[in-house]
């Protein structure tokens, strides 16, 4: 596939590599510790295990998986107010794929649907709207999540059942912003992390400008990255690059798809349909202050929050999850009491092991982990 | 859900809706267009241009020339390897 294959070259893949090697070795010598750094978008979780790119990088290079996945944050109220739209009468709840097996504290949503509730997987919120076309006499709920890079589609998803007059259309908006989410790492003190791999779609959306604080403030380089390995290897070796001459700067590694100043028309809609909400509840982070969105007064006709009466309940995670500590890497995902035993895929318990965004399924799909015993096969050695 | 994936513009469908039919690896779908065509911009314009589709809508032109340069760019980086290896080998020849 065009702008796919090139960038996937294990040639080029090993040299990268090659250069990478000895500026982590000399790093590493200086410093006396091994190198963090952490990934914050789960699309280059996803790829990282996919091509087991953590195995070919160096030993001493350890990747952090940051909380960019949108629906391993996702706190189990949340889903119970999900679910409880659902199954209402005369709803069809729309959702993307990934959310259907979050748990909630009672039921996800796919547990639901299998009770009867009318729920649906759709590939876009363009789909959910055509859905409420079709069926004039049921209220059409879409499910929008996801962070910037999401959030521009449900916004003109929005302004278009404005210009067509679609009433029985509403957004359930749980949007969230990269921004105070990065800060929040940033400022956790059990974290020493010496460079961030940048999200690469969000990026597109909103320019490399406003990741600045990472270089200037808080003095880490960062790269912003594409999702392909040759992206991501590249991304490593220019970071490590900055640290070898003791800069730190923002770096555009994915200048094909992400223009410095981002995209205005998109931004633009996100600005006329959303504001931004005082605090928004992350599972495993807890609150973080203006890091979601919620719709604008003027759009209140298609609120779901607005349209429904909502249980809006705080519901503390699971005793034994440890979710929050695995996505701000301060343990790994097989350090978890529950993982791979508790927890799978198939039974997932936190949101981190649902989406295969999410650390806990990625090393658990794949092979990071002894099946037989559940602890990792390097530690086996 | 935050991947997308790189097609390309073959039709203009509805320019109302602001839709074009877009070509992902062989697969044609309908795909809005805003956030890639910039005000006072005619839709043709964005016939057998490359964009980043994702959950049905256009988000980004893909840029050939930067691609280009990133590829330009690796790719002396892996003749550069061949030509260390060369080096090496016949220093290890000349010193066996
Ligand atoms: S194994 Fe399950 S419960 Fe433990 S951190 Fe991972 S997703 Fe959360």
């Amino acid at each position: 596939m065009r702008f796919v294959d090139e960038f996937r070259d294990p040639q080029m893949a090993e040299a990268l590599l090659q250069r990478i090697r000895p500026l982590v070795d000399k790093k590493v010598q200086q410093l006396g510790r091994p190198l963090q750094l952490m990934e914050v978008c789960g699309g280059h979780t996803h790829a990282i295990f996919r091509y087991g790119l953590e195995q070919l990088l160096p030993d001493m290079v350890e990747l952090v998986h940051g909380p960019g996945c949108p629906v391993c944050v996702l706190p189990m109220g949340r889903v119970d107010d999900c679910v409880a739209i659902a199954e209402q009468p005369d709803v069809i709840f729309t959702t993307f794929g990934d959310a259907m097996r979050v748990p909630g504290s009672k039921k996800s949503l796919l547990q639901a649907k299998a009770q009867g509730a009318d729920i649906r997987m759709v590939y876009s919120p363009l789909d959910a709207l055509q859905l409420a076309k079709k069926h004039p006499e049921k209220e059409v709920v879409f499910f929008g999540l996801g962070f910037e890079t999401t959030m521009p589609s449900t916004a003109l998803t929005i302004l278009q059942a404005e210009k067509e007059g679609i009433d029985n259309f509403s957004l359930f908006c749980n949007h969230i912003t990269i921004i105070p989410t990065i800060k929040a790492v940033l400022d956790s003190p059990d974290l020493h992390l010496d460079g961030f791999l940048g999200p690469g779609h969000v990026s597109m959306i909103i320019g490399t400008r406003p990741y600045e604080f990472v270089a200037q403030q808080y003095q880490r380089p960062m790269v912003i990255a594409g999702f392909e390995p040759i992206d991501v290897l590249q991304s490593v070796w220019m970071i490590m690059q900055q640290l070898d001459e003791g800069r730190c700067e923002v770096e555009n590694q994915y200048g094909r798809i992400v223009p410095p100043e981002g995209n205005r028309q998109a931004l633009q809609a996100v600005s006329q349909v959303f504001e931004l909400r005082e605090f928004f509840e992350w599972r495993g982070l807890g609150s973080i202050d203006h890091s979601g969105v919620r719709m604008r007064e003027e759009y209140r006709q298609w609120d779901a929050e607005q349209k429904f009466s909502l249980p809006n309940l705080k519901i503390a995670d699971p005793k034994s999850c440890q979710c929050g500590e695995v996505l701000k890497g301060v343990i790994k995902p097989w350090e978890c009491k529950v993982f791979g035993r508790a927890c799978t895929p198939e039974t997932p318990m936190g949101a981190l092991m649902v989406s295969s965004e999410g650390a806990c399924s990625a090393y658990f799909t794949y092979g990071k982990v002894n099946q037989a015993d559940h602890i990792p096969s390097e530690q086996l050695a | 859900m935050c991947l997308g994936i790189p097609g390309q513009v073959v039709a203009i469908t509805d320019e109302a809706a602001q839709l074009a039919s877009v070509d992902v690896c062989g697969v044609k779908r309908q795909v809005n267009y805003a956030c890639v065509l910039t005000e006072g911009e005619n839709a043709e314009s964005l016939l057998g241009a490359w964009v980043l589709v994702h959950v049905g809508f256009a988000m980004s032109r893909i840029d050939e020339e930067e691609a280009q340069n990133t590829l330009a760019l690796l790719s002396q980086l892996d003749e550069l390897n061949e030509e260390m290896d060369a080096i090496r080998a016949s220093v290890e020849d000349s010193a066996s």
